[in-house]
């Protein structure tokens, strides 16, 4: 059963003070599966970020439907877990009630809390910083918190708006391979925006090409490497046959956004 | 002196008392040199030691007290309504456009131009006192309340709908605990208002207070007794500013992190 569809959805934002309506999206169809991961890969301002925010709910689409597992999507909810690009975590909480906030919410006892938390704080590998606050914290450490978080809310499927996007080169790769063993391990339905194309090609089972703005889908490139990905099969020849094919295009649309 | 560099604690400690110093050494010399008659200027000394005998023989602390009760009781009035009205103003962009405009209309309305009707209303009894404190922090607090809630990262409020919070729920764990630390930053300042407030409605129709005792000596050129009661003043609004400061970093010592 197909988890997420997403149907002829497409976004048009209003003028701002009276200018041109700014139609950020096409309206595009996509079927996630259950386990998939797939990377959203496009240019900067192409609308990527935009659908994975009508996904989560905090956009309401103009046109087309979302359903999860056949429910329409109408707000934000706990089923799906969204981890955004800027660090969203609590800067008055601590990393453990960072990652028990939405479990709070629901109104879990306080011992189960703490064994969620141990567990996913150790998938992170943030053991003994359990009392650190946000700002006691590397970026990396804070979207390995913010993973954690939205991980812990067990949600049906886990967005991913650029969350790697303000990290440092060497960190980014280590977060991707950590992201991609938790998801090996958890087996989470995934939808990952971003516009790196090793990324898009490394944590993939499907890369989805966007045009420049308004957003739509140009092509589909599935990756079928084995699971689990070292981190080696960035330069094997059929890697680096996909990126090659995938910068062409991102370059055209590139191209096509400037002008 | 480099930009931006912080000083050391010792040294914030010596350059802060090296100005008292300055200020107190001026004052001095210019009272005992003669340059004014101490008719319109007491000296230093004659100013702690007119203090101290307002304190001793003259039961000045009594004034003191009512002081303080009238700012912080009339303080207290404001803060109670203002804080949950600024915080819904904050949050309800609808409710904001209800009252904002009058709120930052009557914001510039001078509390002490209120004295000469409130004393019809009221009389001069503690009410009108408190209404003059009350009249001087409420709109002020109100409105930066309203701006502090309203300033609430918009990241973390969607973070919080993504975890599966409710309208409440992103009230009562992101807007409050995020605006906390400057909110009760406002508090401070507004407290640090209802103290120059209060002077101004003892000057009129009280019978005791630090502002009484000071139209009192003017009566009676006591020059001493005025500069004491200002210093007064000025000692009881730093100690009440310092233990604020104190409780809002002991409160919050996360905003302090960088």
């Amino acid at each position: 059963m197909s988890r997420l569809s997403i149907r002829n959805v497409g976004k048009t934002f209003p003028g701002v003070q009276g200018g041109q309506p700014t139609q950020a999206l096409q309206p595009v169809s996509l079927d996630v599966a259950d386990n998939d991961f797939i990377t959203v890969l496009g240019p900067s301002g192409c609308g990527k970020s935009t659908l994975l925010r009508l996904v989560a709910g905090l956009e309401t689409p103009s046109t087309g439907d979302i359903l999860l597992d056949g429910e329409p999507v109408t707000g934000p909810g706990a089923d799906r877990g969204v981890v955004f690009q800027s660090y969203t975590l609590f800067p008055w909480l601590n990393v453990r009630q960072n990652i028990c906030f939405g479990l709070r919410e629901k109104g879990m006892p306080a011992k189960q809390q703490r064994e969620i938390s141990d567990r996913f704080i150790a998938q992170v590998g943030l053991r003994g910083f359990e009392a650190h606050f946000p700002k006691q914290l590397s970026g990396g450490m804070q979207q390995r918190v913010a993973i954690a978080r939205a991980l812990a809310n067990d949600p049906k499927i886990l967005l991913l708006d650029e969350p790697f996007g303000a990290l440092d080169n060497q960190t980014r790769v280590l977060m991707q391979e950590l992201l991609l063993g938790i998801w090996e391990q958890a087996q989470k339905t995934v939808l990952f925006v971003t516009h790196d194309i090793d990324e898009a090609i490394f944590m993939a089972s499907r890369v989805v090409v966007f045009t420049a703005r308004p957003g739509r889908i140009k092509t589909e490139v599935a990756t079928d490497f084995p699971h689990p990905r070292p981190y080696t099969i960035k330069t094997s020849p059929e890697f680096m046959a996909i990126k090659a094919r995938l910068t062409e295009e991102i370059r055209a649309e590139a191209i096509a956004a400037d002008h | 002196m480099k930009l931006l560099v912080p000083v050391t604690r010792e040294n914030r400690i010596v350059l802060g008392i090296a100005f008292f110093v300055g200020f107190v050494g001026l004052w001095g010399l210019v009272t005992w040199a003669g340059l004014v008659p101490p008719h319109f200027l007491a000296t230093p000394w004659q100013t702690v030691a007119s203090g101290f005998n307002l304190f001793v023989a003259q039961k000045f602390s009594f004034d003191v007290g009512m002081t303080v009760w009238r700012v912080v009781g009339g303080f207290l009035i404001a803060a109670v309504i203002a804080v949950p009205l600024g915080i819904a103003m904050g949050a309800y962009k609808p409710i904001e456009a209800f009252f904002e405009p009058f709120i930052s209309f009557a914001r510039y309305l001078p509390a002490s131009a209120f004295i000469p009707l409130l004393i019809l209303w009221v009389g001069i009894g503690e009410s009108q006192k408190l209404t003059v404190i009350f009249l001087g922090c409420f709109f002020q607090l109100t409105l930066m309340i309203t701006m502090i809630v309203s300033a609430t990262r918009r990241d973390l409020v969607e973070a919080a709908y993504t975890l599966g919070c409710t309208d409440t729920g992103v009230i009562r764990r992101v807007l409050l605990p995020g605006a906390a630390p400057e909110i009760a930053e406002a508090l401070r300042q507004v407290l640090g208002l209802g103290w120059t407030y209060i002077i101004v409605a003892e000057l009129i129709g009280a019978s005791s207070g630090i502002g009484h005792m000071i139209t009192d000596s003017q009566a009676l050129m006591a020059t001493d007794h005025i500069i004491a009661g200002i210093v007064v003043i000025g000692l009881v609004g730093l100690i009440s500013d310092l233990a604020f400061k104190k409780a809002n970093q002991h409160l919050f010592s996360w905003s302090l992190l960088r």
